[in-house]
């Protein structure tokens, strides 16, 4: 099976993920719910951030910011997910042969 | 739909969590039995295609957006228990990374958005095929069906443990999510349409990967 369909998907990704910063600020439909019903005001801060609200930390422009982010975002989860279904799949093999 | 820590109760945080866990549990135990080689990649990819594609929120009406949920795309590719997987894969990224939905909430954002959303679709899409057929315009019904189906279902779930929690009122919360999500919905279906289409005329081959 040819491998290069999803090196092209992958591409697409991270080309969605630059283009985020085009993305509409409005809120979404929980928050506009919560906002017109009054129970916005019950959020809660995080307790730590790390990459808070898609804005990569110490990057003074908030688009390349928020474009890192997307990238970072992309990239962490497709390794993740890989590693994560190999594993899943290679552990049968081991237990089953 | 991400719920932010502070809507729920911690009767609705902890039930949340004991059936997200168990539905995660039971994701994984099903891929290890079925898991093959060609699904393994098609997995990243759609990790990180939704999680892209969830960064771009698109207006609805009224100084509203929306984004793309991603489960229905997920369920009707590879099966409701790989999207399951995937789902929750990208809901924690967004949790513990990008602060977007809160730690306490996880469970319920993996119930609504990981479980319901793959399930309904997943099963919107089978009934959808067997009444409609194979055919490239049915196919297409189905994904967008099943699609807006996911986010509406998802969004009703969210509604409910909101209103379990007492952040708002049942007769409020349930009409006011259902009904922007209705709208968003729209866009579930026409993105998960657009990128099914793309599939089929590239790679035909890919939607008939066994389900999972």
């Amino acid at each position: 099976m040819s491998k290069k369909w999803w090196i092209i998907a992958l591409v697409i990704s991270l080309a969605l993920a630059t283009i985020s910063p085009l993305a509409s600020s409005a809120p979404d439909g929980l928050e506009r719910v919560a906002e017109d019903n009054g129970f916005l005001s019950l959020a809660l801060e995080a307790p730590f951030e790390i990459v808070a609200d898609y804005v990569f930390p110490g990057i003074a422009n908030e688009a390349l910011a928020t474009i890192i982010a997307g990238w970072l975002g992309t990239i962490l989860l497709f390794i993740a997910v890989y590693g994560l279904a190999w594993l899943i799949k290679s552990r049968r093999r081991t237990t089953t042969v | 739909m991400h719920i932010p820590d502070g809507f729920l109760n911690m009767a609705t945080v902890a039930s949340t969590y004991t059936i997200s866990v168990g539905g995660v549990a039971n994701a994984v135990r099903i891929a290890n039995k079925k898991l093959g080689e060609k699904q393994v990649p098609m997995m990243g990819v759609l990790a990180a295609f939704i999680f892209a594609a969830q960064m771009l929120n698109f207006p609805v009406a009224g100084g509203t957006s929306g984004h793309l949920i991603g489960a229905a795309l997920a369920a009707i590719l590879l099966g409701p228990w790989a999207a399951v997987i995937i789902m929750s894969a990208v809901l924690i990224a967004q949790s513990l990374i990008f602060q977007d939905g809160g730690l306490l909430a996880l469970g319920a954002n993996i119930f609504n958005m990981a479980i319901i959303a793959s399930f309904s679709a997943y099963y919107i899409y089978r009934l959808a095929q067997s009444l409609l057929g194979d055919s490239g315009k049915g196919q297409l019904i189905g994904v967008f069906a099943a699609s807006w189906g996911s986010v509406l279902l998802a969004s009703i779930a969210c509604a409910v443990e909101l209103a379990i929690s007492g952040a708002s009122p049942w007769g409020v919360v349930l009409p006011a999510m259902a009904g922007v999500h209705a709208l968003i919905g729209i866009g579930e279906g026409l993105i998960t349409s657009a990128v099914v289409s793309l599939v089929l005329a590239t790679r035909a081959d890919l939607m008939r990967l066994q389900k999972i």
